[in-house]
């Protein structure tokens, strides 16, 4: 029994991934993602949080690309491509973990909101679209604001802001899948609603969650280099913090661009990844969409 | 017959019962009940702070500790929870948003004096953005894999990657402080130069202070615009009644303005208000980075320095007209499209 869908699910990962395959762009997203995340990941093998220290900047300060420093400086003389790859770590952790906690919740609210009849989903779908309607990112400034600017407390406020669509999205797929014939029987046979939101709606809505988490990876790296920039991050090394310190110190005026673009540029690249794999993985996941492609 | 569960939703959520007006009070309530909720939660959420509103407040000034105790009761900071809960409230309701740490002065003025350039900046950023978009929206999805339609979702894909921030970071560097060749045509900051004219110059010295931030603002804003209108096109394309368009003999360029884009135009419309906590999430961004002087500022500015009662004063007044301008939106849709009536 088990077997059988061992391979039952192999088959259905097999013919996933042909077709993932097929989208080139979503290819060039992933290659994209993983040369950032292995990056990411062995920074510590080579540098360490010290590229990041004011004191250990000894070289010229704000001085255009060289040999010595391939991207540049930046106002205390730290080089801009050290502080790039170590500030990585930053802004990917924020990203996957951000996004991690929106689809946490979101997909609690959102089988809840779907599952449960009557005042109980009521309430549930009231609350979601207020949290919907808010600004998110003056909403998530506030509590940035207000909590400190610690990486966990950028995660809740970026996390606690973003749900919300998720939410509708997920719980829209939560009444399609309960108006079909097989909860019905489970129902006869007596599950409860642990069991058929855990093991009949959750496996159903698990392959376009998988599309979500990618776009709203995307999105919280985004919110993360902008709360940063809006000075409310504590000063961890991120992209959004570099970014941050060449508006303070006038790079602009200097005209020292490499300080300006290249950070950016980091940010425009890992959140074109992850969009383009998202988009990919919606285009093969969701129902909706491949019925309207044929 | 069975009723499936979708169908039940969208009965429930159909107003085909309702009365025009009755649909216009469910929505209004629940505008209300959002409004409260905000309230509410403002008020406990700055309540969550840590430390002592007025230890920080007298930071750096010589203060009594029978000093500091006036300065709680000023604040109604002495009494309990649920007493300052009811007296917040009360406050509110009266449009009383409390006085600025920062700038001595009471909320509601200095919001009063820093919404018009606000409404300046962000309304044209608007409409251009609406129009631009929907324009190239209709063209990309009327043709769907086309070279202009590819160019499109590209240029859109491009945009809505990139950090607003960022974006005006670059305009900044290149337009107004001047790269290599490129002279700095536009001021970096401001509304206006201190020696402006006054008439028509001052009029044309606030557009040159404009184009910058607005850029931007359009630039993050109207890929969104573009990629709904798409989308709604494309939904359009395979209709029966386009096809009895091109049946008639009508041209190609008059079925896409005269049929498709004006069925396709209502429901973009109305997502580009329902998503308007996005435009304003980007007009914090654009005027902190320009120093335009507008709501948005102000309340960056509460969040640097951090002046608590500023900041919750404009979070407050921003939440709130973003859910008003949401219900509106709701409500003239209703209006606007009989699609939705006879559903």
């Amino acid at each position: 029994m088990s077997s059988v869908t061992w391979v039952r699910r192999q088959r259905a990962l097999q013919r996933f991934w042909s077709e993932f395959r097929m989208h080139r762009a979503g290819m060039v997203g992933l290659a994209i993602l993983l040369v950032a995340v292995v990056l990411a990941l062995i920074a510590p093998l080579f540098i360490d949080a010290g590229v990041t220290n004011v004191v250990s900047g000894t070289r010229a300060k704000m001085a255009p690309p060289s040999i010595d420093d391939p991207l540049g400086t930046d106002e205390s003389g730290r080089s801009v491509l050290l502080m790039i790859w170590w500030g990585s770590r930053t802004s990917l952790l924020i990203g996957f973990l951000a996004a991690l906690l929106s689809m946490v919740i979101g997909t609690t609210f959102g089988i809840a909101a779907g599952h449960f009849r009557g005042w109980v989903g009521a309430i549930i779908l009231r609350i979601t679209d207020w949290f919907l309607v808010l600004p998110s990112l003056v909403t998530a400034l506030v509590l940035a604001a207000i909590l400190g600017g610690s990486t966990a407390t950028i995660i809740v406020a970026i996390g606690v802001t973003s749900w919300p669509s998720t939410a509708r999205l997920i719980r829209a797929q939560t009444l399609a899948v309960e108006a079909r014939p097989y909860i019905e029987r489970s129902l006869a046979l007596g599950a409860g609603h642990w069991h058929i939101t855990t093991r009949h709606v959750f496996p159903n809505v698990a392959p376009l969650l998988l599309a979500s988490t990618t776009l709203e990876v995307a999105s919280a790296i985004v919110t993360e280099s902008t709360l940063a920039f809006l000075g409310v991050s504590a000063n961890k090394t991120s992209w959004g913090t570099m970014l941050r310190g060449s508006y303070d110190w006038g790079a602009a005026t200097a005209g020292a661009w490499w300080y300006i673009l290249l950070p950016g540029l980091c940010i425009v690249l890992v959140v074109m990844a992850f969009t383009l794999c998202g988009r990919a993985l919606e285009s093969v996941l969701n129902p909706r969409l491949r019925t309207r492609a044929a | 017959m069975t009723v499936t569960q979708p169908a039940v939703e969208a009965l429930e959520e159909s107003p085909a019962r309702y009365g025009l007006l009755r649909y216009a009070a469910a929505k209004a309530g629940g505008a209300l009940l959002s409004i409260a909720m905000v309230i509410v939660a403002t008020f406990f959420l700055f309540r969550l702070l840590p430390g002592d509103p007025v230890r920080a407040l007298a930071q750096g000034r010589n203060m009594t500790p029978e000093q500091l105790d006036l300065e709680r009761a000023r604040l109604g900071l002495d009494k309990s929870i649920p007493e300052q809960f009811v007296h917040f409230v009360k406050q509110t309701l009266q449009f009383d948003l409390g006085t600025s740490y920062e700038y001595k002065r009471p909320v509601i003025d200095l919001i009063g004096e820093r919404i018009g350039s606000t409404l300046l900046l962000t309304g044209t950023a608007l409409v251009m953005a609406v129009s631009l978009g929907i324009w190239q929206g209709a063209r990309a999805g009327w043709k769907p894999g086309s070279r202009f339609d590819k160019f499109s979702t590209a240029i859109s894909l491009v945009l809505w990657s990139v950090p607003t921030f960022w974006l005006g970071l670059l305009l900044l560097m290149v337009f107004a402080a001047g790269i290599g060749p490129v002279p700095g045509v536009f001021p970096t900051r401001g509304i206006s130069s201190v020696d402006a004219p006054g008439g028509l110059g001052y009029v044309l010295d606030v557009a040159q202070h404009m184009v910058l931030p607005c850029l931007t603002m359009v630039a993050v804003v109207y890929a969104q615009y573009l990629l709904v209108m798409r989308s709604s096109v494309l939904d359009e394309v395979g209709q029966d009644y386009i096809t009895t368009a091109r049946a008639k003999g009508l041209r190609d360029d008059d079925i896409r303005r005269r049929h498709a884009v004006p069925n396709a135009l209502l429901p973009t419309v109305t997502l580009v208000f329902m998503r308007i906590g996005f435009v304003v999430g980007g007009a914090v961004t654009v005027e902190a980075i320009f120093s335009w002087p507008g709501l948005g500022q102000l309340f960056y500015d509460a969040i640097r320095v951090p002046d608590f009662t500023l900041m919750q004063g404009t979070f407050l007044l921003i939440t709130v007209s973003v859910i008003v301008m949401n219900t509106l939106a709701d409500v003239v849709y209703h209006v606007l499209d009989p699609r939705v009536r006879s559903a």
